[in-house]
């Protein structure tokens, strides 16, 4: 039987690792530095791109028949709907009655508690 | 039919060739895999709910993760998805016994994963950072930081569930691989359980800073 699978090199495979590796360290290094509401952009972007390594290289994806990759990307675009649209319900009630993006329920506060010593801000700056 | 004997032992009567057969079986994994980042979506958008509602408390109560612990499990995880990638590679070139080690490297990383998230988890209970009624922890500035540890465990439990579900998918095809079940030319199962634990290190992936890198 002729064989058709295709075998990734070696090199491939250990060079993806090393790129993990590295995007690893970038994204804790970079979780130390402030840019402010961008943060989160940055820590997803830095995972998407890792997320990708590990699907096209690992998984095959990038050698595979298409059709697996299409379906593979659909799952995450459906994450994607099912975070949006929730959102613009939760974070868009203001639009239409005011004061009321937040928790509906306002007892399912149970724990709080206030800002008041200065060592508190102290560990927070640190992040 | 009449089993005509011409066709090798792993290849089931209703496909015409190996490799239909392997892409059938990949196809299923892939939709199962599918129905994997949909279960986890919904803790996704549970997360994303109140972090936007309390973004403060999530970047105050976060600081209490352990940033080295969970960077040694990203490469841990890392690791262990080139050794099942590694081993799959060695049954192709006909190398079994290089592929047996490396899926038991697998697990031995699998295994690894899981005792550091002991370590995590028992901190957290000892220092009571734990889900809804069972929080008294007292040092988190914000509103509701017990739900900070309700996605938590939840996010980190679902997935430590996967990192077992994969360890026995990985032990059953190693001891399949060991009976000399797979060659070059079928190995199928193992690619599929390959398939399974990368994604359980996909999910860590976005895991890891949304949970250790806020802020």
């Amino acid at each position: 039987m002729e064989n058709h699978h295709h075998i990734t090199p070696l090199k491939t495979y250990l060079g993806v690792a090393v790129g993990l590796f590295i995007l690893t360290v970038v994204t804790v290094a970079v979780s130390f530095l402030d840019f402010g509401p961008f943060n989160l952009v940055v820590a997803l972007l830095i995972a998407a791109i890792k997320g990708s390594l590990v699907a096209l290289f690992f998984m095959h994806l990038l050698y595979d028949n298409k059709l697996f990759g299409a379906i593979f990307s659909i799952s995450i675009a459906f994450v994607a709907i099912f975070i949006i649209l929730t959102m613009f319900d939760t974070m868009g009630r203001d639009m239409v009655v005011e004061g009321k993006s937040k928790p509906i329920n306002e007892k399912a506060v149970i724990y709080s508690k206030q800002d008041s010593s200065a060592a508190a801000d102290t560990t927070q700056s640190n992040h | 039919m009449e089993h005509t004997g011409d066709h090798p032992k792993f290849l089931a009567h209703h496909f015409s060739e190996a490799s239909q057969q392997q892409e059938s079986a990949k196809l299923g994994m892939w939709i199962f895999l599918v129905t994997e980042v949909l279960l986890f979506s919904g803790l996704f958008v549970f997360y994303a709910i109140f972090r936007a509602w309390h973004p403060d408390m999530f970047i105050n109560a976060h600081v209490h993760l352990n940033v080295y612990l969970g960077t040694l499990n990203t490469f841990v995880l890392i690791t262990s998805s080139l050794t099942v990638a590694l081993a799959i590679r060695g049954l192709q070139l006909k190398k079994n016994k290089q592929a047996i080690w490396l899926l038991i490297m697998t697990l031995i990383f699998a295994a690894i994963f899981l005792v550091v998230k002991y370590f995590e988890y028992s901190h957290k209970f000892h220092l009571g950072q734990l889900p809804g009624k069972f929080y008294s922890f007292d040092g988190i500035v914000g509103t509701n930081p017990h739900v900070f540890f309700s996605v938590y465990f939840l996010l980190t439990g679902l997935h430590g569930v996967h990192v077992i579900a994969g360890m026995i998918v990985i032990g059953y095809v190693l001891l399949r691989t060991i009976k000399g079940h797979f060659s070059a030319e079928y190995y199928t199962p193992v690619e599929n359980a390959g398939l399974y634990w990368h994604l359980v290190d996909l999910v860590w992936i976005f895991l890891f800073p949304l949970l250790y890198l806020i802020g």
